[in-house]
């Protein structure tokens, strides 16, 4: 299985569970965008996401797989690259070559982590709880006041925005890096340096802003 | 009858070769697994042979002090090599080459060997082009060709600025399917330092692993010496630092004769020195001559101006320059041979019309190629009415094209921009024509040991055409030697492997150890570098652009002393047994010190000027070189004989049977 | 100009290393970077103690065997040249040098400077060739067209001097570049196509097996690379991996 063996085979699958992750994030900003909007909205769309088969026993596993491997592979490929170097350099002058946010991916994907887990614990595990271990009788209204109450708590809030910060560090560099490990670099890779940039900006601001909102809101 | 045999296969010219493959004997493949071959040096010449020995079958064991055999100094030719490929249909042939080459080493090389040598080139670039070096090409996919001094047709097949670097890559390739193969030994950071005979055979070297110190002892039924010039003997040449001639003078000191050591070509296009400190100089591609137009100030005033930073050279009007080269040669003005224009730019410097601040400078310009340039392609581009400007910018983008990694070179070392200014140059050590005397077979006098490339005598006689070297050394690695060397070690296949218990082995092993520890037991007070810099100069000043009986015999004097003093003086500090680059060098110098004697005392009984080799009594009233083939027209090949001073001169007479002797005239 | 030179010392390689201060007078504009490291060691010789040991040859930029990581950056801070190409005008009166061997686990050190990049050759000696025998019995070199975008895109993968200056700059300690080049150098070209699939594969397996770190796209090797070896060449090189190891 040289999926996992080779080092470009690693750094594929972090490609592409990586292109994967970012497709999610995009999903997952229209609908708390709705929010915003709309609580109805927010709250059928909510619905579908949570009661749907194909989302919940397809969708949702792939998804937890993707982030799996992409932090497994992210640990793996960051030990191995540490042992590469055993003496460090008295004097490093990275900045002159590359982005900080280049060479601190697994700074940033460890906040990140941190807050998935936090995310977790806030939103997955009780609703996974409600649905599948209490057996709670469905409600197709109850998104809503669940998601904003969760703003309420200033701490909280700043945490989310600080991890969506780093979010878009990680995608400042992740996601055209992504694109160029799985060997596309040619004459349209500056446009999508480009969009990267937008995205990597665009899509954190989204949910910090939704996430301001509702702290301001309340 | 001199007692040098050259085996000059009977019959024509152009039928010695072909004729000479068929009758010579081989070894049967199953045989050559049995044969071990040690190649010493992995550049054109040692890469190429080592790959296409193993690739018959033999076992083959390469040998450099560098860490890895694309290093080798094959790496640093840039301009291109030749090839009578008569792809532009110019009227290139196999015998025009051959006679270029000829009238090029101005009769002094052998005309069997470089006919030779002009026939398989061709081959050479369909060899190159299969095995993946990707030279210039035209639009339409088919190969382009260039230029170079000394010629009148393009038949310069190159790479940009850095054909020795794609030739030496390729070379390399191929060594390296067959180190996968196990095939080839790869002895990397080894260096040679005594080859061993026994029974008059060459069986095998002693070397020392540069990073542990370790002396070992490695055998073979041959060993192919490819070790490159000797031009670092003046301290200051285009030479790798490293590059050094003591295998070919320990093999010399073993018997092999040495021949024409005065012969060495100063090329013309050097960066020009700038100090006390320099370590060496670098070369700028002899191709830029293509475009590159050289002059100096036609009064000396402006010489002096210029090099007091009084005036810019692109003020001087065009009638204040002096184009010494497009007036004295104007059949082939700028390109020339090298020995013609280095010594021409030195004769413009003597008389005080040097351009930099030492005095020792001439510009190459290329102001005039980017406007014409510039012209061309603003018709191309069907601009009517281009501004000066624009011509500029449309030239400058052609000269970067073509030169762009030479011009950014020469600004990085020099600091100034040679788009906008004209380019300093002057002539500088770099190529070395002499070298071990090889007969046809390229086999020195030792049975068994054998020189290829830089480090033979045999292609280029008294001065060596531009793209030649290349063509020489992978010519005699590819093509030649892998032939030749069979006939020899057909009587070989019932040897078996050769040990290395022998006495001779021993022997070899305890001179050379003892030679190390007495070069680090004179704990003496001036370091290596030194005492290298200071025969530099000596060789220089005295036996280096222009010599003359009297400064000879100086220098034959001075560089004994210096020996003496070295052998007393010298400090080589650290160890044997670790890594002590300061006793490489310390052994390498002490090998330059005794050649260059012998350097000095060939230039002194060659009482003539020819090709590289000028001597001040010997010239015409126009200042060009006088040679005397009546008695002259012979290698002269030395023996050694217990020192340098002892050393006894044979002579193998050159018989031009195809070539009209006449005087070289690029006028 | 006068510097303060900091420079790794080790003896060998079982050995551990250390930084040592000189401090260097006279140090003139036009010398290049190594000729400045050559006054350092006369100088030491001169007093008797051992001169610093760094690798170097052709000084002329092309046959990479110098190296050094200058003031943290390989081949120090100038931008397309080796560190036998850089002057000391780069530096300023008064400046402190600091001057370390390349770092990676695959490159140990031999002495002081002076490192063993032999992972590299045998990464080309896994296959960085093109199988035809050096007989000359080729067919002619114009019966093989080459369009000058490939050749020209061959060349440029081809002017890789192997220095190590990617490895030296890489956060990973990665080969990527190198290898790439290497891999592209003949897979760009119609006589390097036929064996692309091998080779491939076996260049970047004895590339895993060195002990490289993995490519995280910084672009730390491109910006450092004193040829100027392009990022393209690594995609390049994970796009035909990526084929090769689906073909198997």
């Amino acid at each position: 299985m040289g999926l996992f063996t080779s080092s470009i085979a690693r750094k594929v699958t972090m490609s592409l569970s990586g292109l994967f992750l970012v497709i999610f994030l995009a999903q997952h900003l229209v609908i708390n965008s709705a929010s915003v909007f709309s609580p109805e909205t927010f709250n059928s769309w909510s619905h579908f996401m949570g009661t749907n088969g194909l989302v919940q026993f397809v969708m949702q596993p792939i998804l937890i797989i993707g982030v799996l491997l992409h932090f497994i592979m992210g640990f793996i490929l960051e030990s191995q690259n540490r042992k590469a170097r055993p003496i460090k350099y008295g004097v490093f002058k990275g900045n002159n070559n590359s982005s900080w946010v280049s060479r601190n991916m697994i700074l940033s994907g460890i906040v990140i982590l941190v807050f998935l887990a936090v995310h977790m614990y806030d939103f997955f595990f009780p609703e996974i709880a409600y649905k599948y271990v209490s057996m709670g009788p469905e409600d197709p209204t109850r998104y809503y006041a669940e998601t904003v109450g969760k703003f309420a708590d200033p701490i909280r809030t700043f945490g989310y925005v600080l991890a969506f910060v780093l979010l878009g560090m990680h995608l400042w560099h992740g996601f055209s890096s992504a694109f160029q490990s799985i060997g596309f670099n040619n004459k349209y890779s500056r446009a999508l340096q480009g969009f990267t940039k937008f995205y990597a900006v665009v899509v954190p601001l989204g949910f910090i802003f939704i996430a301001l909102y509702h702290f301001l809101n309340q | 009858m001199s007692i040098l045999d050259s085996k000059i296969p009977k019959g024509p010219l152009a039928e010695k070769w072909a004729h000479h493959k068929d009758s010579i004997n081989l070894v049967n493949p199953a045989n050559k697994r049995n044969i071990d071959i040690i190649v010493v040096g992995t550049g054109l010449a040692g890469g190429s042979a080592a790959a296409t020995l193993a690739e018959l079958g033999y076992n083959v064991k390469t040998f450099t002090y560098n860490d890895s055999p694309r290093r080798a100094h094959s790496i640093a030719a840039q301009g291109g090599i030749n090839a009578a490929k008569n792809y532009q249909g110019d009227g290139d042939s196999i015998y025009r080459l051959f006679y270029d080459t000829v009238k090029g080493g101005d009769y002094r090389s052998r005309e069997a060997n470089v006919y030779r040598l002009a026939e398989v080139s061709a081959n050479i670039i369909d060899q190159c082009v299969a095995q993946g070096v990707p030279f210039a090409r035209e639009y339409g996919g088919l190969l382009d060709n260039r230029s170079f001094g000394g010629v009148l047709v393009s038949r310069t097949f190159y790479a940009k600025g850095q054909t020795g670097q794609q030739l030496l890559l390729g070379a390399y390739s191929a060594m390296n399917r067959q180190i996968n193969r196990g095939k080839i030994k790869p002895y990397n950071r080894h260096e040679m330092l005594d080859v061993v005979i026994v029974d008059g055979k060459a069986r095998g070297i002693i070397a020392r692993d540069l990073v542990s110190g370790e002396i070992q002892r490695h055998s073979a039924h041959a060993v192919v010496l490819a070790t490159g010039g000797y031009g670092n003997i003046f301290f200051l040449s285009t030479n790798a630092m490293g590059c050094n001639a003591t295998a070919s003078w320990k093999v010399h000191k073993k018997g092999a004769y040495f021949a024409n050591p005065c012969f060495t070509q100063i090329h013309p296009t050097c960066i020009p020195v700038s100090g006390e400190h320099q370590s060496k100089l670098t070369l700028m591609s002899e191709s830029l001559r293509n475009d590159g137009r050289i002059w100096v100030p036609k009064k000396k005033e402006d010489a002096i101006a210029i090099r007091e930073g009084r005036l810019e050279p692109t003020d001087l009007k065009e009638e204040d320059r002096d184009y010494y080269l497009e007036r004295r040669y104007p059949s082939f003005g700028n390109l020339v041979p090298r020995d013609v224009a280095s010594r021409a730019a030195k004769e413009r410097c003597d008389a005080g019309y040097g351009v930099n601040a030492t005095g020792q400078a001439v510009f190459l310009d290329f102001a005039s190629a980017i406007e014409r340039y510039g012209k061309e392609q603003a018709a191309i581009h069907h601009i009517s009415n281009p501004s000066a400007a624009k011509i500029r910018e449309l030239g400058e983008e052609v000269i970067r094209s073509k030169y762009g990694n030479l011009f950014q070179m020469y600004e990085k070392i020099v600091d100034k921009n040679p788009y906008k200014t004209p380019m300093m140059i002057y002539p500088a050590v770099h190529y070395t024509m002499g070298g071990l005397w090889v007969d046809y077979n390229l086999s020195t006098t030792i049975p068994g040991c054998y020189a290829t490339g830089e480090c033979n005598f045999s292609d280029h006689g008294a001065n060596r055409l531009g793209a030649s070297a290349l063509m020489q050394g992978l010519a005699d690695g590819y093509f030649v030697l892998p032939y030749t060397i069979g006939d020899y070690l057909s009587n070989d296949i019932r040897t078996g492997a050769i040990s290395t218990d022998l006495p001779e082995f021993a022997q070899a092993e305890k001179e050379v150890k003892e030679r190390l520890e007495k070069l680090l037991n004179v704990k003496g007070t001036k370091s290596v570098d030194n005492f290298h810099k200071r025969l530099g100069l000596i060789m220089w000043n005295k036996v280096g652009m222009a010599r003359n009986a009297k400064g000879l015999k100086e220098a034959i004097e001075e560089i004994r002393a210096l020996r003496e003093e070295f052998w007393k003086d010298v400090r080589v500090p650290g160890g044997l047994n670790e890594m002590n680059p300061e006793l490489e060098k310390a052994g390498r110098v002490s090998d330059f010190m005794e050649l260059a004697e012998l350097f000095a005392m060939d230039a002194l009984h060659r009482e003539e000027s020819c090709g590289g080799h000028f001597r001040e009594e010997y010239q015409t009233e126009e200042g060009e070189a006088l040679r005397d083939d009546e008695n002259f027209m012979y290698v002269a090949a030395w023996e050694y004989k217990g020192a340098p001073s002892e050393s006894v001169m044979h002579k193998e007479s050159l018989d031009y049977e195809n070539i009209k002797v006449a005087t070289r005239s690029y006028k | 100009m006068k510097l303060t030179l900091k420079i790794w010392r080790q003896k060998n390689g079982q050995t551990k290393g250390a930084f040592q201060t000189y401090s260097l007078d006279n140090v003139s504009g036009d010398m290049s970077f190594l000729e400045m490291l050559d006054v350092l060691n006369e100088d030491l010789i001169n007093n008797n103690e051992e001169p610093v040991v760094f690798d170097h040859d052709c000084r002329e930029g092309i046959c990479g065997a110098c190296s050094l990581q200058i003031n943290g950056e390989p081949h120090g801070p100038d931008a397309l040249i080796t560190t036998c190409q850089l002057h000391m005008r780069s530096f300023n009166d008064g400046d402190t040098i600091t001057i370390e061997p390349f770092r990676a686990a695959a490159f140990p050190v031999i002495k002081d400077l002076m490192v063993d990049r032999s992972a590299f050759e045998r990464i080309q000696q896994a296959g960085g060739y093109i199988s035809v025998n050096t007989s000359g019995n080729t067919i002619d070199a114009n019966t093989i067209p080459v369009d000058k975008a490939s050749a020209d895109a061959a060349f440029d993968a081809a002017t890789c001097i192997g220095c190590g200056a990617c490895v030296a700059a890489c956060k990973n300690a990665s080969a990527m570049l190198f290898t790439s080049a290497k891999v592209s150098q003949f897979s760009l070209l119609p006589q390097g196509k036929v064996e692309a699939t091998q080779r491939v594969l076996n260049m970047v397996e004895q590339m895993d097996k060195e002990g490289f770190g993995n490519c995280t796209n910084t672009g730390a090797c491109e910006a450092e690379c004193p040829k100027g070896i392009s990022l393209e060449f690594i995609a390049r090189m994970n796009r035909e991996y990526l084929k090769a190891s689906i073909k198997g």
